[in-house]
């Protein structure tokens, strides 16, 4: 699984990749997840609000950070 | 765990939660200023006309109050506002002309939930919607100049002729502004990889269909992350606050800045447009000058010219306008504090 992590680096960008770390981690989950701090390629993805989490190319959240037990919800199908 | 995970997921629960804080909330202002009277005179038998023993209270009373102000005022902003999105603001912006999209754009800017950490790509995405400069550059202003916190604050503290004075002033400067540095062609002067960059496909409306719950643990990260960033400046501009309402003859403050100094409004925009702080933290300051005899307006000029340009959102800016632009907005919205401060000087006197 990869899981994208877009923001230019603010504290809300960095706030959830930590959050998305913990769920990956407490899921026990095989995926690597990437930064993506470019606009263009933030954009390609058809993202205005940062800070977004793109599972397989899928955008699940835009312009906010969620709790660490909605990300694991959104993670877990993929788990399975 | 945070309190938002701590919240009952049953809709009933969750309702009689949402009551039984606003109930605590009113009872908390409710008290304050009682609560304080019997610590200071009564506990500590410290006598109340005394000028420390006033500084001291002030103080007190203040953070409590201010503190609670903020509290109510982020958390119903950030729920209301959950309601729209920059998306959703892109769309009704999008094919609209100058002049209708300027006042449009002002208007949306106050709504619309935007953090200046999304300025680029929100630059970028009403470019490629069609939207013209002015017009983005009209919603840019308006988002933090007219500022939903500072209008609750200010609706709180001085009442609502004050809030309206506020508004209007600050949603003709957007409108204005933007529709000036329209006028000016500033298209030579985006960045020209502004126009090269697409929104990919689908665009994903970043608050539609969320779930009343999440709305309510938006608002109420919302209060933790403002309040935790803001703390220091609110704690200091209370303290200044309160050391001017203390020590500071009212003389002083009328004499050198007062509606005699015609320079008053310039100083006090040179001096708010380096300064770098939440609407939130400069009002108990704002408020402390008040009682001192500053004039409104030049307490107003000194709040938008503080909210309205800030150094962050400039460098952030500063990737999608090239200098000459960027020097031509702060330039525009100055101006405009500027004559606001002196119109309402004159108005409000």
């Amino acid at each position: 699984m990869i899981i994208k992590v877009l923001g230019t680096g603010c504290t809300n960008c960095k706030n959830l990749e930590r959050v998305t770390r913990e769920a990956v981690d407490a899921l026990g989950l095989d995926a690597t997840i990437e930064k993506v701090e470019d606009y263009a390629a933030i954009m390609g993805y058809g993202v205005m609000s940062t800070p977004a989490l793109v599972v397989d190319e899928q955008v699940l959240v835009s312009g906010r950070v969620p709790k660490a037990a909605e990300v694991r919800e959104l993670l877990a199908p993929a788990s399975a | 765990m945070s309190i938002a995970e701590r919240l009952p997921t049953s809709t009933r629960r969750q309702w009689l939660t949402l009551a039984a804080g606003a109930g605590a909330w009113v009872t908390a202002y409710w008290v304050n200023g009682w609560l304080w009277d019997r610590f200071l005179y009564d506990a500590l038998g410290m006598a109340p006309t005394d000028r420390l023993t006033e500084t001291i209270h002030f103080f007190l009373y203040d953070t409590i109050k201010i503190a609670l102000l903020l509290v109510g005022i982020i958390f119903l902003v950030t729920v209301l506002r959950s309601y729209m999105s920059i998306e959703r603001t892109r769309a009704l912006l999008g094919g609209k002309r100058e002049g209708i999209g300027n006042v449009m754009a002002a208007g949306l800017g106050v709504i619309t939930p935007f953090c200046s950490c999304s300025a680029v790509p929100a630059f970028i995405g009403f470019v490629a919607a069609g939207v013209p400069i002015g017009v983005t550059l009209s919603f840019l202003i308006a988002s933090p100049l007219v500022n939903e916190i500072a209008i609750g604050m200010l609706f709180s503290l001085f009442g609502w002729q004050v809030t309206a004075v506020y508004i209007a002033a600050g949603l003709v400067i957007a409108i204005v502004a933007g529709w000036v540095l329209g006028r000016m062609g500033v298209q030579r002067w985006v960045e020209p990889f502004v126009f090269e960059t697409k929104l990919g496909g689908q665009v994903i409306d970043s608050t539609a269909g969320l779930t009343f719950d999440q709305r309510i643990q938006m608002g109420l990260e919302e209060v933790a992350t403002i309040l935790r960033k803001i703390w220091p400046y609110l704690l200091v501009g209370i303290g200044l606050g309160a050391v001017i309402h203390g020590w500071v003859p009212a003389a002083f403050f009328t004499t050198y800045a007062g509606p005699g100094n015609a320079f008053g409004v310039l100083v006090a925009v040179a001096i708010g447009v380096p300064l770098y702080s939440n609407a939130a933290g400069i009002m108990p300051m704002v408020q402390a000058l008040y009682e001192k005899g500053l004039p409104m307006g030049t307490l107003l000029a000194f709040m938008m010219a503080v909210v309205a340009l800030s150094l962050p959102e400039m460098i952030l800016l500063r990737r999608v306008l090239k200098p000459q632009l960027l020097a031509a907005f702060v330039g525009v919205v100055a101006t405009g504090i500027v004559a606001v401060g002196y119109l309402f000087n004159l108005i409000l006197a």
